[in-house]
């Protein structure tokens, strides 16, 4: 029997589990910085995290505000540059990076640049900052969202950071490096991944309590599964107290839920 | 067997040496000319002098900080950012600056606040991070005012360092394929060795750059702890620099430890004395952001005539940035922030 958890616990405990230990990752504020804390506190103790600012491998004390503040290297192995750790990127030594964004198509193409006329928007978001980086050049791209049908879109309004772009190839026809692109989207209601001969999205696995039915009305585009669908592990007692205890003592991101 | 090639040999050659016509090109506009040379003829006019460079913010913005210039941020949006500086530039009611917007957050909010912008080479603006996004910042770019050219925070810096190392551009393997590109100015061309394609980012020259630091001589000589983010390339690149440091320290000091410069005397026009300069924002091992007056400032803004308000009773009617910090709490609050920022525990 499981301890009661929201939603917002059962996508970070979701997303920790996927991240192995001994790799690297790159990570903003918020929920995925959450995940990346909890795995490291337990499954995944050697897992490197970086930070787009230059902060690699620092222990975090608390929750960054900004992927550029003092947490961010706090007792940190080194204290770089912005450059140091895009070109670590590039060179394929940052394995995993979580990513978030506006709309969501089924190539996994995110928006978190604008909505409406690019050149008078109906909202203006920040742009691409470091996400187009990470989403290009990093092994494994992740996605963390909340599941509705105005984020998953059949035609994100500006394509900020790549997915699959068009579908099965394009990414390397573009010059992006080859093996590269998303590889699961933890939402509020499953995991989904990759069809790997079609490039689109597919449902891997559901929360406990949600169906297919739930997951299809709310994403825009028409989505298949996998045959052997089944349900999401929920948040271990264990997960949970470090999580609580430890990565989010103040609730400042699992409160939210 | 093995010809040697002569360059007369190379005029007939197998492989078209112009640039390939089909290959994608961002439609952005391009702020700032890219040409090495024109920039190597205003670094040869550049004073060598290690002199004493020391004066105060508003005379900075005075002598450096002109109407239409391209300005660049150093520090990472709230954290180690010239607070000092930027305030004077919207009392000194500054119009129509291109800017650097990598990661540019409180002094984004701050410089659409006084309407000093009207080009933006935007990687990441009218956020905050993890505070959410600034309305005020929002509608100036929603309204249309300020041209907008896209990149990413890696271009941006990319873009320095080609500015940094006297080339007229620089190599990316991110944008590929995106709109993020195609609302970009880059280009993508094709490697002479492998034939792999990339991005070409144009060399980019600030007209003038202002970088927050912790140690500085009276010369210029600074020192920056912790990430430095994209400050080396910057300060090298951009003709006109401006620091401002929590403290000034002998030339005798930085001459002991020189490994520690990170950047030196001849890059830097003007050396503002700014203790708790970057307040708002975090200062590493020094003092941490004031989150509460950062909320203040993003609540303040989703009411324009709220926001005016504000703006007058923090900026404007204030004469100086030491009054600015009196307003915010003074030296009790900054104690707190201090200890916030030093006596962190892990």
């Amino acid at each position: 029997m499981s301890a009661p958890y929201n939603m917002m616990e059962m996508m970070i405990c979701a997303s920790a589990r996927l991240l192995e230990d001994g790799r690297t990752v790159a990570v903003g504020t918020g929920a995925p910085c959450a995940a990346a804390m909890l795995a490291q506190k337990t499954h995944a103790p050697n897992l490197m995290i970086a930070f787009e600012a230059g902060g690699l491998a620092p222990r975090l004390s608390r929750m960054p505000i900004s992927v550029g503040d003092s947490c961010t290297f706090y007792q940190a192995d080194c204290a770089a540059s912005m450059a140091e750790m895009m070109t670590t990127c590039a060179r394929g030594m940052i394995d995993y990076a979580f990513l978030g964004g506006a709309q969501i198509d089924q190539y996994g193409n995110l928006n978190s640049t604008s909505v409406g006329d690019y050149n008078k928007p109906k909202v203006r978001f920040p742009g691409s900052g470091g996400a187009n980086d990470f989403a290009s050049l990093c092994w494994r791209t992740m996605i963390m969202t909340v599941h509705n049908r105005s984020r998953f879109v059949e035609k994100v309004e500006f394509l900020t950071s790549p997915g699959y772009l068009g579908g099965p190839g394009e990414r390397e026809e573009a010059g992006l490096p080859p093996n590269t692109g998303p590889y699961k989207i933890i939402t509020d209601l499953a995991i989904l991944g990759f069809d790997p001969l079609s490039k689109a999205i597919r449902v891997e696995s559901l929360h406990p309590g949600v169906s297919l039915e739930t997951v299809r009305e709310n994403t825009s585009f028409e989505l298949s599964a996998v045959s052997d669908l089944g349900e999401t592990a929920p948040p271990l007692p264990g997960e949970l107290e470090v999580l609580r205890r430890e990565v989010d003592p103040e609730g400042l991101i699992i409160g939210r839920a | 067997m093995h010809r040697q090639a002569t360059p007369n040999a190379l005029e007939d050659q197998q492989f078209p040496v112009s640039p390939s016509l089909d290959l994608p090109q961002g439609g952005g506009p391009l702020f700032g000319d890219p040409d090495p040379d024109a920039a190597r003829a205003f670094f040869m006019e550049k004073s060598r002098a290690e002199t004493d460079k020391r004066m105060g913010p508003k005379e900075a913005v005075e002598r450096f900080i002109t109407d239409g210039c391209y300005l660049a941020i150093g520090g990472f949006g709230s954290n180690r950012i010239p607070t000092t500086v930027i305030h004077e530039i919207l009392r000194a009611r500054r119009r129509d600056m291109a800017f650097l917007g990598h990661t540019a957050t409180h002094d984004f909010q701050l410089l659409c606040a006084g309407h000093c912008l009207n080009r933006v080479d935007a990687a990441y603006i009218v956020g905050l991070e993890a505070r959410g996004l600034s309305a005020n910042a929002r509608r100036v770019i929603q309204s249309g005012e300020v041209e907008l050219c896209e990149w990413t925070n890696h271009a941006l810096s990319v873009r320095l360092q080609a500015a940094a190392a006297g080339l007229s551009y620089g190599l990316l393997r991110s944008m590929l394929g995106t709109d993020t590109f195609r609302r970009s100015a880059g280009k993508v061309v094709r490697c002479p060795f492998t034939g792999k394609k990339f991005v070409a980012l144009p060399a980019l020259w600030p007209d003038v750059a202002v970088i927050h630091v912790h140690e500085a001589d009276m010369f210029g000589n600074a020192r920056i702890k912790g990430i430095s983010v994209a400050d080396l390339e910057l300060s090298r690149a951009a003709k006109r620099l401006i620091i401002t440091t929590e403290r000034l320290v002998p030339n005798l000091e930085i001459r002991q430890d020189p490994t520690r410069t990170s950047i030196p005397y001849y890059l830097v026009d003007a050396v503002v004395h700014a203790p708790f300069g970057s307040y708002p924002g975090n200062m590493p091992y020094e003092y941490f952001s004031d989150e509460e007056h950062l909320r203040d400032w993003l609540n303040a803004e989703k009411d324009p005539e709220e926001f005016a308000r504000f703006l007058d009773k923090y900026i404007y009617q204030v004469a100086d940035f030491n009054e600015y910090l009196q307003l915010c709490g003074g030296l009790d609050r900054l104690r707190e922030l201090r200890d916030l920022e030093c006596l962190a525990e892990g």
